[in-house]
This record gives C-alpha cells, sequence and structure tokens, in this order.
C-alpha cells in the first residue's frame, strides 16, 4: 500500500526539493538530515586531521609538519570530532529525525528553536576550521587546560571559546527541545514506558546536556576573561586555581561521554530487535539503567583529575562512583546479548556494525573500569593508553552505531536501499582498520608514552607504525562508504515504505516520509519491540497502525 | 509550521486535521532553560566557594564588603519580585490598567537595583584584575547584573505589548508570564549570590 504523495503540500512557503536542506526549514525530518549531513562533513575534515597526526606519529622524529602545526592539528582534530561530529550526530541528526516519530507527533516541541539550534553549527564550524588559516587554531588540546591554554597564541584560543560556546548553546537548545517533545508531545493513549529505547536515551541524554553543557560555557567564559582581561581565575601567577578549571571543565566533558554514547546505546536497541527478529529483552531494565548512568554520570568527573592532587576522599569517592557505572551498563550489554540469543540473525551491514559495536564497547569499557582505579590510572594517566580507552568508547562505540544507523535508516532518509556488498567491504575495512590503529596504543600507553606530543622514544616506533597504518585502512575504509551513500540515492534499490518489516512507528509510513510525517492519524504503537510474537497477542494498534490513516482501516 | 497554514485547495482539509495543536509548552520550555541557566550560576558559585576556601589572597584585600547598598538592593529585587506577581495577578483578571502601572513599578525597580549596582561598582576600593576576590565579585554580579538588564528590557517590551490591542491579553499571557518567570529567577539567583557573596 502507498500513502498518499507528499505533493499536497507543494504550496507550503517553505522551499521544497534539494533546495530545503540549504533553508531555515522547520520541518524536523530536514533538520535532522541538516545535522547528518554537516556532521559527516566535519567528520572528514576530523578524520584528515587524524591522518596528519598519524603521518607525524609513523616516525619517531616531528618531521611531517611543524609542532605549532601538530599540536592545532591535535587540539582541532578532538574539537571537530567530539563538537561538530558526535555530538550533533546522534543528538541532533537521528534525534531530529526518529524523535517525533517515536512520540507520535508532528514536529518537535518547538520547530524554530530547533533550526536556530541547528543554524549556530555551520558559523561555529567555520569559524574554528577558519581559525587555522587566518589567525592560526588553539593548541592547547580540546580540553584547554590553563595555563597551557593562557600562554599559547591567544587569539585562536579566543576563537576557538567563541566556537565552543556557540556549539554548547545549539546543543542546549536541542535538548530542551527534546525534554520538552518526549515528556509532552506524545501522542494521546501512549505511555512512557512504551516508547522505544532511543527516546529515553535521548531524554537522558538531554538532562545531562541541560545540566552540564551551561558549566562548560561558563568555565570557558571565565577562562576567556583570563586570556582578554588578564584576571587570574584559572592563572597561578595572579594566585588563581587551575585545578577549579579542571572540576568545572570535567563536570561537563565527563558527562559528554555519556552525551556521545547514551544516544548510540539508543539507536543500537532499535536496530538488533529488528535485525535479529525478537524483542528488546528487558525493556523495564534499559530503563533504569539509562537513568542510573544519567545520576551516575554526574559525580564522576574527578577520575579525569586523579594525578592533579585530589585529596584521597575525593580519589576514593570518584573511584567507587565510576566502578558502579559498570553495572548498569553491565546490564544493558547482557540485554543486547539476549536480544539477540536465539533470534533470526539478518547478518546485514547494519547488523554487523551493530554486533561489532558490541564487542569493541566491552573492550573500552573494561579499560575505562581499569582507569577509574587510582592506582593504574596514575601510572596511565595522559598517555596512549587513555587516548586508545577512549577512542574504543567514541569510535568503536558510538561511530560505529552511526554507521549501523546510516545502513538501517537509509531506506527511510531516501527510500532506497545501500549496496549490501559495498556495506560488508565498508564494515571490514573499518573493524579491521579500527583494532589496528587502537588496539597497539594500549601498549604503547602502558610502556610510557604520553599523549599530545609529536616526537616519542624510537622504542615506540613499529606499534606507532601498526597504528598508522590501521588509520591508513580506516581512511580507505570511507571509501566505499562515500560512493554507496552517493550513488544509493540515485540507483539504489528501492526501498519501499518498511524493508526492515520494522513496528517501530517511523517505518509505518511512506519513505520518505511526507511533511508532517503522516497523512492523517498518527499510529499508536505500544509494543514497538513485538517480533517473533503470535500476531494475536500484539497490540491491535501496533499492527495496524498503518491503517489508521487509509479511511477503510480506521477506527 | 505556520506558513503550512497558509496553503490553500486540498491541503487544508489535511492540514486542518494535522494541526490538531497540542499544549502551549513555551514555558515549560523556558523553565527547562532557566534550569540550564542556573547551573551556569551554579557553575561560578562553585568555582567562587572553591576559590575561597583554597586560595589565600594577597596580602592586604579581604572578602569583607559594604553591606548597606546590596541589602537595600536586595530588597528592591524582592519588592519587584512582588510587583510583578500582582501585575501579572491582574492580568489574569483583565485589569490592564493596573496590570501596566505594576509592571512599570517593576521596570523601576529593576532599573533602581542596577543604578544601586553601578554605584557600588565605583565606590569599590578594587578593580577587576586586583586579586581573585576582585575578579570572581565582577564576575558574579556582573553576570547577574546582565540577567537584570535584560529582564527589564523584557519588562518594558512586555509593558508595551499590553497596550490596546497588543499581543499580551488576559487571553494570551504568555508574552508577561515567560518575563515573570524569568524575573523571579533572577531574583532566586541573586538571594543566593547576596548570601555567599556578602554575607558568608
Amino acid at each position: 500500500m502507498t500513502v498518499a504523495a507528499p505533493n499536497d503540500f507543494q504550496e507550503s512557503l517553505q522551499p521544497q526539493g534539494w533546495l530545503r536542506y540549504f533553508s531555515f526549514s522547520l520541518d524536523h525530518k530536514v533538520i535532522g538530515l541538516q545535522y547528518l549531513v554537516t556532521g559527516f562533513l566535519f567528520y572528514f575534515i576530523g578524520g584528515a586531521m587524524a591522518g596528519v597526526i598519524r603521518a607525524e606519529l609513523a616516525s619517531p622524529i616531528s618531521d611531517f609538519v611543524s609542532r605549532e602545526t601538530y599540536n592545532e592539528v591535535l587540539t582541532l582534530h578532538g574539537t571537530v570530532m567530539i563538537f561538530l561530529w558526535i555530538v550533533p550526530v546522534v543528538n541532533g541528526g537521528f534525534g531530529n529525525y526518529l524523535i517525533p516519530f517515536y512520540v507520535g507527533a508532528r514536529d518537535m516541541a518547538f520547530p524554530r528553536l530547533n533550526a536556530v539550534a541547528f543554524w549556530m553549527i555551520p558559523p561555529a564550524g567555520i569559524l574554528l576550521i577558519g581559525s587555522y588559516f587566518i589567525t592560526g587554531a588553539a593548541q592547547s588540546g580540546w580540553t584547554a587546560y590553563p595555563p597551557l591554554s593562557l600562554t599559547t597564541p591567544a587569539l585562536g584560543q579566543v576563537v576557538w571559546i567563541v566556537s565552543v560556546l556557540l556549539l554548547g548553546g545549539s546543543s542546549i537548545f536541542g535538548g530542551i527541545n527534546f525534554i520538552a517533545t518526549i515528556l509532552k508531545l506524545r501522542r494521546p493513549g501512549l505511555q512512557l514506558m512504551q516508547l522505544p529505547m532511543y527516546c529515553w536515551a535521548m531524554l537522558g541524554t538531554s538532562i545531562l546536556v541541560v545540566l552540564s553543557t551551561p558549566v562548560l560555557a561558563g568555565t570557558l567564559l571565565l577562562l576567556s576573561f583570563d586570556i582578554v582581561a588578564h584576571t587570574g581565575f584559572f592563572n597561578p601567577a595572579l594566585g588563581g586555581n587551575v585545578v577549579v578549571y579542571q572540576h568545572l571543565f570535567w563536570f561537563y566533558s565527563h558527562p559528554a561521554v555519556y552525551i556521545m554514547v547514551l544516544p548510540a546505546f539508543g539507536l543500537v536497541s532499535e536496530i538488533l530487535p529488528i535485525h535479529a527478529r525478537k524483542p528488546l529483552f528487558g525493556y523495564t531494565t534499559m530503563v533504569y539503567s539509562i537513568l542510573a548512568i544519567v545520576v551516575l554520570g554526574l559525580v564522576v568527573w574527578a577520575h579525569h583529575m586523579f594525578t592533579s592532587g585530589t585529596p584521597p576522599w575525593m580519589r576514593l569517592f570518584f573511584t567507587i562512583a565510576t566502578s558502579f557505572i559498570a553495572v548498569p551498563t553491565g546490564i544493558k550489554f547482557f540485554n543486547w546479548l539476549a536480544t539477540l540469543w536465539g533470534g533470526k540473525l539478518a547478518l546485514n551491514s547494519a547488523m554487523l556494525f551493530s554486533c561489532a559495536f558490541i564487542v569493541n564497547f566491552v573492550f573500552g569499557g573494561i579499560t575505562g573500569v581499569a582507569l577509574a582505579q587510582v592506582p593504574f590510572d596514575i601510572h596511565v594517566h595522559d598517555t596512549y593508553f587513555v587516548v586508545g580507552h577512549f577512542h574504543y568508547i567514541v569510535y568503536g562505540g558510538t561511530v560505529f552505531v552511526i554507521f549501523a544507523s546510516i545502513y538501517h535508516w537509509y531506506p527511510k532518509f531516501t527510500g532506497r536501499m545501500l549496496n549490501e556488498d559495498l556495506g560488508r567491504l565498508h564494515f571490514l575495512l573499518t573493524f579491521v582498520g579500527f583494532n589496528l590503529c587502537f588496539a597497539p596504543q594500549h601498549w604503547l600507553g602502558l610502556n610510557g608514552m604520553p599523549r599530545r606530543v609529536a616526537e616519542y622514544d624510537p622504542s615506540f616506533t613499529t606499534l606507532n607504525q601498526i597504528s598508522s597504518v590501521g588509520a591508513l585502512l580506516m581512511a580507505i575504509s570511507s571509501l566505499p562508504f562515500l560512493y554507496n551513500v552517493l550513488v544509493s540515492a540515485f540507483r539504489g534499490q528501492v526501498a519501499g515504505d518498511n524493508p526492515w518489516n520494522a513496528l517501530t512507528p517511523e517505518w509505518l509510513t511512506s519513505s520518505p516520509p511526507p511533511v508532517e510525517n503522516w497523512i492523517g492519524e498518527a499510529p499508536l504503537v505500544k509494543h514497538p519491540y513485538g517480533y517473533g510474537v503470535d500476531e494475536d497477542t500484539l497490540s491491535v494498534e501496533a499492527a495496524t497502525g498503518r491503517d489508521l490513516w487509509s479511511g477503510a482501516g480506521r477506527r | 509550521m505556520t506558513s503550512l497554514a497558509t496553503s490553500t485547495s486540498a491541503a487544508e482539509a489535511v492540514t486542518a486535521e494535522a494541526h490538531e495543536g497540542h499544549a502551549d509548552l513555551r514555558l515549560f520550555g523556558l523553565a527547562t532553560f532557566l534550569v540550564a541557566d542556573g547551573m551556569t550560576f551554579a557553575g561560578f558559585f562553585a568555582a567562587y566557594l572553591t576559590f575561597r576556601a583554597v586560595n589565600p589572597l594577597p596580602e592586604g584585600s579581604t572578602y569583607e564588603l559594604e553591606l548597606l547598598l546590596p541589602s537595600i538592593n536586595t530588597m528592591l529585587l524582592l519588592v519587584s519580585s512582588y510587583t510583578f506577581h500582582r501585575s501579572g495577578r491582574n492580568l489574569l483578571l483583565g485589569q490592564m490598567g493596573p496590570c501596566r502601572a505594576w509592571l512599570l513599578l517593576t521596570a523601576g525597580l529593576g532599573a533602581a537595583f542596577l543604578a544601586g549596582q553601578m554605584v557600588e561598582y565605583f565606590t569599590l576600593p578594587f578593580g577587576l584584575t586586583d586579586n581573585l576576590f576582585a575578579s570572581t565579585f565582577y564576575a558574579l554580579t556582573g553576570f547577574h547584573g546582565l540577567h537584570v538588564t535584560l529582564g527589564v528590557i523584557c519588562i518594558l517590551l512586555v509593558w508595551f505589548q499590553t497596550r490596546q490591542g497588543g499581543r499580551v491579553t488576559s487571553a494570551t499571557p504568555f508574552g508577561l508570564e515567560a518575563a515573570e518567570l524569568y524575573w523571579h529567577f533572577v531574583d532566586g539567583i541573586w538571594v543566593v549570590l547576596y548570601g555567599i557573596l556578602y554575607l558568608l
């Protein structure tokens, strides 16, 4: 059955066709794709920077770029990847596209604020990248720790602060929108505990965004005063306190890890049941795990500061709190495994990336628990062990889920399927390249190679070269992906409305969906994961949701 | 969304049904934003308290401040919260005259607070970069003063909108309610700020 074409809306004042992606569109689907495409642009820019870093580190001496350039590239790589790629894509991109469907709404609660939040990103990105070419970029790493950030060139640092403030504002506006949409815009009859898991993940994430991002904004304001007006908040030479900066910075930046990874948890919880043809295992425990991670995530920040002269009671408290996070996270893992257990697995690209996510993230999680223990952390603090751990979480975790989600939702975005063979090639190259790149970094760190330095002891050369080869593989892996997403948009196999036979609401409309998501009433999906269940036991609304607007089946 | 409503012909039937409208969530959104804004202040307060606990000031400088003027200022803000509340009550009762008068009084009290703040700034014995306490003092009060300034502008805007034929009426009170919520928030922040900066 085809749903009436969205042509009825052509007389609206908003631009139609591809032009609307360059407009101040208020449609959540357009904004979601704007976020996605912008994010991927910055992913490739940030990836090129990673390439420069790995090229430099292929040899122990500083020979590929100057040391200042290395510092700039290192800073920009971290900032771009976190603030312009992962946070906007897993929150703004998929969040804007999917959340209104999941709550049965026609748009986000505040469509105009939504568009404003997106359009703060391009100027921020241009400022950040442009600073490299015009004023010289910041050189103090993505953490901008004073006094380093007070002694490196000031102009680049100030531009960096302005850019991050813009991105933080965008993130806060997005968070407010998600909270209002999920809590207040649900379709009548839809209970909170019937929402798809991604809604809960985005609710938790948005709470973290709203509570922690403003603290970073305030801190960076104070830092900019230190740079511009020569106040001494964080300048020990003027009586200031650098550790206070670290506390305030990590009060945001530790939750930021959950802001990057909780939405990925949600997305993977949508993908696994559909391709395993089984209900999501342990829905209720999943929800409470997310809420527990939100609460615990706010009180673990000082585990980044075990070498900053933290008093013993603080070390004890933050070690215990951090270790506790392994409990809700572990619950989620066993739930995903139980979801897969005995399922009819379709090992397509989306599923391969999702399963690889579970493997990578377990590894990153174990090193994370190890890092929470003070004696171990003091040994590997500021070494490549931390770099390896972090990339296992954010690349092996979130980026793998982003790719899985692209393979999963591309048919909904465009109405066409992605090529499976290219997808598997992409997966293979990414998985091998990723592990080759980041696994050796754990050994490097354990043996004492410091992070963020362009030169290193020659005894580390072999492992660094293996890592650089892995990075090269990852760069190559993006070629089949790029070719796939660009060509499939025009030549891909036509997907139909619901190629995966999914029950979540975004599949119960046409592909791509019409403006305002449904012609007629939104379907009421009370059991979004009712796979493999006898048809009779399914909620009537879920099974026949599509009939709600066909007229004949309307009840 | 509103642009869709202007479309004609067959689309109108669909959109009319599609726009089954939802509850006005703007105040909810503003409240969420104020939570975020409050966290910025919380960060500043935490920084100030930590500085105070662990960073000794240079010889001869002190955390003591004059109390009279800021105490009067605190009273001004507290009274202004009450006057704003009265204005909101009058609006809901449809009494536009008193509503607008209370609004003007609130704006006046806010402006008086800002004037008092300026007087304090000019009479203080220290400047922005003199020591850590001075910097923190100006950052905290300055950031709050910025909020008050914005609040006064908002109140004057709402006052203008409550004129005959304006967009704020007893049936559409959002503009005034939003400004009132914001104003109470700014006043509440000041009470905390006054407590830890002046009294502690």
